[in-house]
């Protein structure tokens, strides 16, 4: 994985000391809560329901055991002793205090890391495929290029005040693990008839209250292109994106409104011009980056028989890992959603624990997903049953990836400032009811996605189910939303009807998942049979 | 009636106004009639409170009561980890809250 | 009266700035004054005679004002670009960055904030109009 050089270092130690200036001076009262807050933000720093809390960079996904290591020293030293992985490959402390922040800072600096604009109306970490440079149906690892726009993008002075936040996403195969389609810019690598690796851009996806799917706006930009197009973008949208209304500020709605022939056009002329001033790295620049990203050591010849006699560790074997481009390999998926668990959430031990892990039987690399779990990315088939015992020991091998009860909830009421109900009590309670294995396995894939207010941190938009939290004149209710997907078939999900409360909702689910089992056609998801049979005959089961 | 919350500046602490200063316990919590504005804009003047503002309360046996569940969760904590709340010891804290 | 800070050697020009559309309507003025939302764009004919062109920020968070200044200095213009309204010394960098040599802030800056927060940063990851070597091209040199 990627390494800081020396100008890379000094870019992130002059960062701490530099918010170490700023948290002085407003601690001395020389800036206004309302001059600090952007600074402190593009620092991941916000003011939570209940202190501070800090989000710290993960870029594009990846880190080493060293680095999650420190990430659990954090949550012990500084926090509560855990952490919550985020559905942007992040990862925020709740309980932060404002003096401690930039010590935090310079700690993470000291692993090569950072919360560099993990807020604020600028463009926000890089997000990519979890399974990056282990999985066997990828062209290319689409990191280096992340890498490459996670330099462009820092401190970039000219797109660091835009009308909203803005989300890149880099993936490099057609199974989408990424969401690529619900971000701000999506990019997915793909060979131009030359034979050429290059990025074909989709612009203008996101949730939040207007979710939108991305339209593709450039089949192909070359390599040494990259950077001058990805500015060209921005530039519109920094030029004319809304700034009258932050709920209309986000680049989906200038699309929307001006029409994607018309952005496009645009787009191009800017990119004509601005092709020519210089702002492409070399492709040295991009060869020296992936050399970082090469395969590590794998041992040839390793063999792909794994002993199954244990039946529980052949249901995570049978769930939790998937197909490694090497033989006698397997990508291993750590769930972080045991039963009436917090999704996300793991103590500083946990974190310890994950990090030594990584450092026995995983080349030393771990891997954050948008489902909020964790990737052990290259595990040898052979030492796939120590690690299961010792995940097991530490409650880390719930077998649940993909199932109902691998649900993505936002932190929700408990925690946000913004939310209007809460998202994880519902979380657990599903994981309550579906608690059973057996069942939950017969139900198949099935992403349970929940929001706590409409801007929709929890996915609810792409959930095979989504759950909305409401505010009804002050009590907690819930709509429920069917038919949504993050993955290649991306999908908005659709409303069903009126909301309900905590546990009628959970009803709901419960009849919507008995209609699918008995409607389903051999091999259908959940998500294939909703399509198929639509939206009423679901809703006349819930509603009656 | 009416009283004030914030935030701590340097440790993000939620607190509530309580006549002549700032408590973590909502039961310390008063009625400030119509001064809230001179209050609030004093004392964030003074920096001994982050981003202040005024809520409707209920005043119950038990002290104040905020008419809106988000600052009862700030006033207890989350429900969801009882033992990082303020009365870890009382596993019906939660109920307060909803 | 606010106070106009100028890293430029030459002379403060004595002209005021007119408006967008004033500068349009007549064909003498040397200097202009444009507005957040305003298409820096329509200048480019202009350039040469112009001096002065100051662009307003109404709020800090408006980050309209830094892709007019790039588009001024990217289409060759040489004379002083001001930041004027709402500008403050954590955007300072950023602003000469994007070309910027004057600013005009509705509030005092601390000479010595603002003399660390410009010296603050010795390289840059991009390449912008002020022409400091990015990163890669020292990686690569």
């Amino acid at each position: 994985m990627y390494q800081y050089d020396q100008y890379d270092q000094k870019m992130v130690d002059t960062r701490v000391e530099e918010f170490r200036d700023q948290v002085n001076r407003r601690l001395a009262g020389e800036l206004t809560e309302d001059q600090f807050k952007p600074l402190r933000l593009m620092n991941g720093l916000y003011l939570q329901l209940h202190a501070y809390m800090l989000r710290v960079a993960i870029p594009y996904g990846t880190l080493n055991g060293k680095q999650m290591r420190m990430l659990g020293h954090i949550a012990r030293k500084y926090d509560r002793d855990y952490g919550h992985f985020t559905t942007r490959q992040n990862i925020q402390y709740n309980w932060i205090k404002l003096e401690d922040a930039p010590d935090i800072l310079a700690d993470l600096a000291s692993v090569e890391m950072h919360a560099i604009q993990t807020s604020g109306n600028c463009i926000r970490n890089i997000s990519s495929d979890q399974f990056a440079g282990a999985t066997a149906d990828e062209i290319a690892d689409p990191r280096p290029w992340a890498e490459i726009l996670r330099q462009w993008s820092s401190f970039h002075p000219e797109f660091s005040y835009l009308p909203r936040k803005f989300k890149i996403a880099v993936i490099a195969s057609d199974e989408d693990r990424a969401a690529m389609r619900l971000h701000d810019i999506g990019i997915q690598l793909i060979h131009n008839d030359a034979g050429e690796l290059g990025a074909k851009f989709f612009v203008g996806g996101g949730m939040g209250r207007t979710p939108m799917i991305a339209p593709e706006i450039r089949d192909f930009v070359p390599a040494d292109e990259l950077i001058s197009y990805a500015e060209a973008c921005l530039r519109v949208y920094n030029r004319y994106g809304r700034r009258d209304n932050k709920y209309k500020a986000r680049i989906k709605i200038l699309i929307h409104e001006l029409g994607a022939e018309e952005y496009i056009r645009q787009v191009e002329q800017e990119f004509t011009h601005m092709k020519e001033l210089g702002l492409n790295p070399p492709v040295e620049e991009l060869a020296r980056i992936t050399g970082y990203f090469a395969d590590p050591p794998f041992e040839d010849g390793a063999s792909d028989d794994i002993d199954l006699s244990d039946p529980d560790f052949a249901l995570w074997v049978d769930q939790n890992t998937a197909a490694h481009k090497q033989a006698g390999y397997a990508i291993a998926t750590i769930s972080l959603k045991p039963r009436s668990g917090i999704p996300g959430d793991a103590s500083s031990a946990q974190i310890d624990l994950m990090a030594d892990l990584a450092e026995q039987f995983s080349f030393d690399e771990l891997r954050v997903t948008h489902s909020q779990n964790i990737v052990l990315p290259h595990v040898k088939k052979s030492d796939l049953y120590t690690l299961w015992q010792k995940l097991d020991e530490a409650g880390l091998a719930p077998a649940n990836l993909d199932l109902i009860t691998d649900s993505i909830a936002c932190p929700g009421l408990d925690y946000c400032s913004l939310a209007n109900a809460r998202s994880i009590p519902l979380a657990q309670k599903i994981s309550e009811r579906f608690a059973d294995l057996g069942r939950q396995r017969e139900l198949g894939e099935l992403k349970l996605k929940i929001s706590g207010c409409i801007n929709a941190c929890g996915h609810h938009h792409a959930g095979h189910i989504g759950i909305l939290g409401v505010d009804r004149k002050g009590t907690e209710n819930y709509q429920l939303l069917l038919g949504g997907s993050a993955a290649e078939d991306t999908s908005l999900a659709k409303i069903t009807g009126p909301g309900f409360s905590e546990d009628g909702v959970i009803d709901a689910i419960e009849t919507v998942t008995d209609l699918y089992l008995e409607q389903r056609e051999d091999g259908e998801r959940f998500i294939d049979t909703y399509r198929r049979v639509g939206m009423e005959r679901f809703k006349e089961a819930i509603y009656g | 009636m009416k009283i004030l919350t914030g935030n701590d500046l340097k440790t993000g602490d939620v607190t509530w106004w309580t006549g002549q200063d700032w408590s973590r316990h909502v039961e310390d919590a008063v009625d400030v009639e119509d001064h809230a504005d001179t209050i609030l804009r004093e004392e964030e003047a003074a920096r001994r409170v982050n981003v202040p503002y005024v809520i409707e309360a209920e005043q119950t046996e038990d002290g104040p009561r905020p008419a809106h569940i988000k600052d009862r969760v700030r006033a207890l904590g989350p429900t969801v980890r009882p033992d990082l709340t303020l009365k870890p010891a009382d596993p019906e804290a939660g109920n307060w809250v909803i | 009266m606010v106070e106009v800070i100028r890293m430029r050697e030459d002379e403060p020009h004595e002209e005021p700035a007119v408006s967008l559309d004033a500068f349009l309507d007549q064909t003498n003025a040397t200097a202009v004054r444009i507005e957040a939302g305003e298409d820096a764009r329509q200048l480019i004919p202009f350039l040469d005679r112009l001096a002065l062109i100051e662009v307003d920020f109404p709020v800090f968070g408006d980050g309209r004002g830094y892709s007019a200044a790039q588009i001024l200095r990217e289409e060759g213009y040489t004379g002083e670009l001001r930041a004027s309204g709402d500008v403050l010394v954590d955007q300072l960098a950023y602003l000469k960055r994007c070309g910027f040599d004057a600013f005009a802030p509705d509030a005092p800056i601390n000479p010595q904030v603002m003399a660390q927060a410009l010296d603050r940063y010795e390289d840059v990851y991009q390449g912008t109009t002020d022409s400091r070597a990015p990163i890669w091209k020292l990686r690569h040199a």
